[in-house]
């Protein structure tokens, strides 16, 4: 029997860029390139290694996002992901973690799974919480947080490192993992890897393929409202004084003015 | 007055303090009342009484620890349905943005994750959010439903305001979901001695300047001289001188200490992420183009295994 991947990827503004809010409070895509959340590269990888040991497995990555957002398909493509499917619609534009996870929920029925893995968080917003979301709507167990993952006899078990402890968990399949940055490196795509995804079928719906109400999700379904948006003030310059062997002493007399001693 | 519930956090019973800066921003939406799962409430609501909570729903069941997330959802839903409250506010750890956003989901409410900062407004509680790497602060409202919000640690001091506190059982029926994700083993982490990196009010972080996990005790006596947390960049956790659990950053530990002292960390972004809220800033590094003398309060270009070790004896004298 084969086994249905579906890998959640989330292309993201490059945090490494000038990330900056548009006029209606949403992401500003324009002003930074996007490319494919680096902490999705891990929820890949694994789904990848998963494929490999079984006898028979398939990998789909699946992303909700504007056009440019084929841009992150086509490296998880790339990376060895077999298929894709591209969730996109004017009317999501705007759409936050409730409406996501609706969208992202249809769409895995819609696509056939037994296994959904996604990253810990996206690198934009942040919020940790899609996978979660995602048990919730499919009802089927989450394993998340993972460190390490394995899938054996339709069964999914992995270690979480929490807050207080860590844990060995084990669920049935279907399931819902979300895999940490500590799991593995991702692989790079080889060149036979980005020239083979050029041909690999990228399947693209929209909210009425999935029976979704556009009121639902969008800036106008949505289920937050973001009011204001300010740019964090400049620091102020703070003081940088290079050691000429006194350093550890004048940082001490600083921090006793702060009353930090 | 209308009723807040605050989801508590705790080990067998003994309230992290998170919980209490809850409380306190909970004061500002309404009553709150507290929502404890597990063992200890009769310990914990004590404390939780003496910060505000005007009563304590208690409910405990071996599928707490058994099972991952899925049976504290369905406790917390079912405080949700005996109080119809005006907003549920979580701790924003990893598990509590989780329980959280399965609350939200089930009733159909908003969620806000990583809140630094809340106050009432005139449609509903207003959630202030450091975003982007810090790099902007953003002020939301959930518009449907019940809000839902997590809120960071150090976000506000814990005040006491003495309320009755009494514990009432809560009654929880489990669901199908509750049982699906075993937890097979659980090893719990252990104690340093030293403050929760989250919780406290000083952390002390090495990086890859720290050169070895043999020359980490630097980093640490002088945490131990300030009673600081410690902290890691993710260079030097990836290169096994300092566990995980005290990687600061983006996919670490986000802290808001009241003082950072970074020592040779460079400053990368998803290190700034973590750390970036927190309200002084110190750096010692022997590069004066690193991108962390950007950020910082105090920084002082040199080298670490000079400046820390005589911080460190400075801090001694001086504290006599
Ligand atoms: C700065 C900022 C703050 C925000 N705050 C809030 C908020 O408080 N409340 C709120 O409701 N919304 C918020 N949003 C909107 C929210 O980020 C999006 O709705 C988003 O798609 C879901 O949240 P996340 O990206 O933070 O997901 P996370 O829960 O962090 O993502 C976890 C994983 O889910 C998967 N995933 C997430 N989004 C997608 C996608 N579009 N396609 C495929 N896979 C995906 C990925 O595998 C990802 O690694 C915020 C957005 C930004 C940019
Ligand atoms: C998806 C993703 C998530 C990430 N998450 C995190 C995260 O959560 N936390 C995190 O920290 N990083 C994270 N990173 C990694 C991050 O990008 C940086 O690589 C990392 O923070 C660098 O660590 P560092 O500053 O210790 O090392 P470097 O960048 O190598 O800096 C070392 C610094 O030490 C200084 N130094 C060297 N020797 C001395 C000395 N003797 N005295 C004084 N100074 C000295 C050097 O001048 C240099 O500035 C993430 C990256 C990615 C892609």
């Amino acid at each position: 029997m084969s086994l249905r991947i579906v890998v959640c990827v989330k292309y993201v503004p490059d945090a490494t860029g000038d990330r900056r809010f548009a006029e209606d409070l949403t992401t500003d895509r324009e002003s930074v390139d996007g490319l494919l959340s680096e902490l999705d590269e891990y929820a890949v990888e694994q789904a990848l290694q998963i494929s490999d040991e079984a006898d028979d497995a398939e990998v789909t990555v699946l992303t909700v996002g504007p056009e440019d957002a084929n841009d992150a398909l086509r490296k998880a493509l790339s990376m060895g992901a077999d298929k894709a499917v591209h969730v996109e619609d004017d009317d999501l534009h705007g759409t936050d973690a409730l409406g996501t996870s609706l969208v992202l929920a249809k769409a895995i029925e819609k696509t056939g799974y037994d296994l959904v893995i996604c990253g810990m968080a996206s690198t934009d917003g942040t919020m940790g919480v899609l996978p979660a979301m995602l048990a919730e709507r499919l009802a089927v167990p989450q394993v998340t947080l993972l460190s390490e993952v394995s899938v054996d006899g339709g069964k999914v078990t992995g270690r979480r490192d929490g807050d207080t402890a860590t844990e060995q968990l084990e669920a049935a399949l279907p399931a819902v993992v979300s895999v940490t940055d500590q799991s593995g490196e991702a692989r790079y795509p080889s060149f036979k890897g980005i020239m083979a995804a050029k041909k690999k079928p990228v399947e693209s719906l929209d909210l009425d393929d999935l029976d979704i109400d556009g009121d639902d999700v969008g800036l106008e379904g949505a289920w937050t409202a973001v009011d204001d948006a300010a740019e964090r003030p400049a620091r102020t310059a703070g003081t940088v004084v290079k050691d000429e062997g006194e350093g550890g002493k004048q940082l001490a007399t600083y921090l006793a003015e702060q009353k930090f001693i | 007055m209308a009723e807040v519930l605050v989801y508590v956090d705790h080990v067998d019973g003994a309230v992290r303090k998170p919980t209490l800066e809850l409380l306190t921003l909970a004061r500002r939406l309404g009553d709150p009342v507290a929502v404890h799962l597990g063992p200890g409430a009769e310990d914990a609501a004590k404390v939780l009484g003496e910060h505000g909570a005007v009563k304590v729903l208690a409910a405990d069941a071996a599928e707490f620890a058994d099972y991952l997330v899925a049976p504290k959802v369905d406790a917390l839903q079912a405080a949700y349905d005996a109080v119809s409250p005006a907003a549920v506010l979580v701790p924003s750890s990893a598990e509590g943005k989780e329980v959280a956003a399965r609350l939200a989901v089930r009733i159909g409410s908003g969620i806000i994750t990583d809140a630094v900062d809340l106050a009432a407004g005139d449609e509903g509680p207003v959630a202030t959010q450091s975003v982007f790497a810090a790099g902007y602060t953003t002020k939301s409202r959930v518009t449907k439903g019940t809000p839902v919000i997590t809120v960071k640690p150090n976000s506000a001091s814990p005040e006491p305001a003495p309320a009755a506190g009494a514990v009432e059982q809560l009654a929880v029926s489990f669901g199908e979901q509750a049982t699906g994700t075993k937890v097979t083993s659980r090893t719990p982490r252990e104690s340093t001695g030293r403050p929760e990196l989250t919780e406290a009010a000083i952390v002390v972080s090495g990086g890859r300047g720290v050169n070895g996990a043999e020359n980490f005790h630097v980093i640490e006596a002088l945490a131990d001289s300030l009673g600081a947390a410690v902290g890691a960049s993710r260079a030097a956790v990836d290169a096994g001188w300092y566990p995980h659990s005290n990687q600061v950053g983006q996919t670490g530990k986000s802290v808001s200490p009241q003082l950072y002292i970074a020592a040779g960390i460079s400053g990368a972004i998803q290190h700034r992420a973590g750390m970036q809220t927190s309200k002084t800033i110190v750096a010692v590094n022997k590069d004066a183009e690193a991108p962390i003398f950007d950020l910082v309060d105090y920084g002082i270009v040199g080298d670490l295994f000079q400046v820390v070790p005589q911080l460190t004896e400075e801090v001694k004298t001086r504290k006599g």
